[in-house]
């Protein structure tokens, strides 16, 4: 399978050498999809690939696309057109559920988690541990468990028996992606795990992106609007516009400059035009 | 009373082991607030207290007695409903469910079913009830105050329909008459079995965290794959079911099925013992054994009235007062919690 995944990756691809991650197979590739609402096409023609190990930065306007693109990412929807492959091997998800049974995890923005409850049960969700015979919780087991996985990925979180509602709102979403990752996720989706959040809380949750990179058995993919953030964590940016992949570089040859004139071109042209619509 | 109940609360307060040690005082305080219980907890020993100095008569075993038939059909209504608030629901027809299912057991006796046997399936009468709630509620979207309004009148109508609107005398010997509220105790050892069946179910089941997830993040509960609508569904039915068992029990009790009992005060008042309790309205956090002190505070008031002389009317002023404290005190002690929690 994975030979399969280095043997699908196109010449056209090659100035992405520079990127220490190149060599790794791709964990999902999309090629040429597209996603009709009505009369909306959401989705012209999108192709792009993420490698294990990699962190691929997704921006773009709004409207642009990329929610309706990570809800197929994750099963929610299915496309008109074009095809996905998984680890290699083309795939059809069948729903959510069974996307996150191959190993795609997201996180999203209202985080998923319950306040009420305690950290170790909020990431024991839906896989709480009970005692073999009788339906009792495994507290103490679930307890101990949490602090491994919080440890292991390197996030500090002063108890795992105090309620969510208790921490800061970048713990929260550490919270949530350390979920994600402790169900043994092969790509990872963070819808914009960085708006409404301070510089320090921003960094608590890079860093703890930046150690899931170097495990190197993820792919994840980063959404945001942040974009000295995405240069900063990202190996590769990819800008979708109007349903489409237009700018696909590694971060390190490009700017925060560079992404915002691009971002600005298009305002300029959707202020000029006569025909201007979302 | 109060004693045994208190004992069995340690198993539940996990929590306080993993707090950073402090000092006696501020280890007390710390956990007074953590634990919402605590403070009913304590209101109702401090309540208890007062009258046991101000009145004569308030120490004795009758007495106690009289305060455990007071509260007892609170409690057992509210055990099920601290399950629903906690998942975001309210069952308003839980009060004269409590009042059918006498009727129902003896719709089923009178046609020749065992005593014991009818009890049952007056139990399952009463879950179908619930059921049919949750159904409406989730397949159709329709809010539980709404569901359960119109399932109020339904059963108050029925209720009054199989009974003529006349109270009839309950069974009177036999050992199921005993063990079903007749003998001396059995209402409250019935309201202590049930408060530590259900707290169990609460914290240490999946199906309790489910509860409190769902009502505490209903999308998020979602996204995890928990199927919200039949959690909701079963403790529709476990709400309706703990009622009608309440109904069974108190008109064992008294001798006589009667169709003014239970209705809006039982249920009112259940509601009223679960949110002094520390169940949050809104769904996410609450306690049975926090019901259980609601509704104790509310039966030792209610009975120290009595003994003071001071008009029933009263007895409205007070709870309506206890239960605006309360809320305000869950807020503020919400609030507290997580500053002491960071």
């Amino acid at each position: 399978m994975t030979s399969d995944g280095e043997a699908t990756v196109p010449a056209n691809e090659a100035k992405d050498g520079v990127v220490t991650s190149s060599e790794a197979p791709d964990v999902i590739r999309v090629e040429h999809i597209s996603k009709k609402f009505g009369p909306v096409q959401a989705l012209a023609d999108i192709s792009l690939h993420v490698r294990k190990g990699e962190i691929l930065g997704l921006i773009g306007d709004n409207g642009a696309g990329k929610s309706t693109l990570i809800k197929i990412l994750t099963g929610f929807h299915r496309p008109d057109g074009g095809r996905i492959l998984f680890e290699g091997e083309e795939t059809r998800f069948k729903s959510v559920v069974h996307a996150r049974s191959m190993g795609i995890e997201t996180v999203y923005q209202d985080l998923a988690l319950v306040n009420d409850l305690p950290v170790y049960l909020n990431l024991h969700l839906n896989k709480e541990v009970v005692f073999r015979g009788v339906p009792f919780l495994r507290r103490q087991q679930m307890k101990k468990a949490a602090r491994e996985a919080l440890d292991t990925i390197g996030i500090n979180i002063p108890s795992v028996t105090s309620p969510v509602a208790a921490l800061s709102g970048g713990q929260r979403q550490a919270i949530a992606v350390a979920r994600s990752v402790h169900s043994n996720a092969k790509l990872l989706l963070l819808d914009e795990p960085l708006a409404a959040m301070g510089a320090k809380e921003g960094g608590l949750i890079l860093r703890l992106l930046d150690q899931l990179k170097q495990r190197g058995d993820l792919a994840i993919v980063l959404i945001a609007h942040n974009y000295s953030q995405v240069v900063d964590v990202c190996d590769r940016v990819n800008l979708l516009q109007h349903g489409e992949i237009t700018f696909d570089k590694p971060s390190r040859e490009t700017s925060v400059a560079e992404l915002l004139e691009l971002v600005h071109a298009e305002y300029r042209l959707s202020a000029t035009s006569t025909e201007s619509n979302s | 009373m109060t004693d045994q109940v208190s004992t069995k609360k340690p198993g539940d307060v996990r929590e306080g082991g993993s707090l950073p040690q402090a000092g006696g005082g501020v280890a007390l305080l710390r956990g007074l607030v953590r634990q919402k219980e605590l403070s009913i907890v304590i209101a109702t020993i401090a309540v208890a207290i007062y009258f046991s100095v101000s009145s004569t008569g308030f120490n004795n075993a009758d007495n106690y007695h009289t305060i455990a038939q007071f509260f007892a059909p609170w409690a057992i209504v509210a055990a099920g409903e601290v399950m629903l608030l906690i998942c975001g629901e309210i069952d308003l027809s839980a009060g004269f469910v409590f009042t059918l299912s006498p009727f129902v057991l003896m719709s089923f006796y009178n046609g020749g079913t065992p005593l014991f046997l009818a009890l049952i399936l007056a139990l399952v009468v009463c879950a179908l009830i619930g059921t049919v709630n949750g159904f409406i509620r989730t397949r159709f979207n329709i809010p539980s105050f709404i569901v359960t309004l119109g399932m109020y009148f339904l059963i108050e109508g029925i209720s009054l329909l199989m009974s003529n609107g006349a109270p009839v005398s309950a069974p009177t010997s036999g050992w199921v008459v005993s063990v079903f509220g007749h003998s001396r105790w059995s209402e409250l050892i019935w309201v202590l079995i049930i408060v530590v069946v259900m707290q169990t179910i609460l914290s240490a089941t999946r199906f309790g965290i489910y509860t409190q997830a769902v009502g505490g993040n209903a999308i998020g509960a979602a996204e995890s794959g928990i199927r919200s609508n039949l959690i909701k569904i079963v403790n529709f039915s476990i709400s309706s079911t703990l009622a009608g068992f309440g109904g069974i029990l108190d008109g064992m009790r008294t001798g006589s099925f009667d169709p003014t009992n239970g209705g809006p005060t039982t249920m009112f008042l259940a509601v009223a013992a679960a949110v002094i309790g520390g169940t949050a309205l809104l769904g996410g956090s609450g306690t049975v054994v926090g019901a259980l002190f609601g509704a104790i505070l509310l039966g030792i008031v209610f009975d120290g009235f009595n003994l003071q002389g001071v008009s029933a009317n009263s007895f409205d002023v007070v709870l309506g007062i206890a239960i605006l404290v309360a809320m305000l005190l869950n807020v503020y002690l919400s609030y507290l919690r997580r500053r002491v929690s960071r």
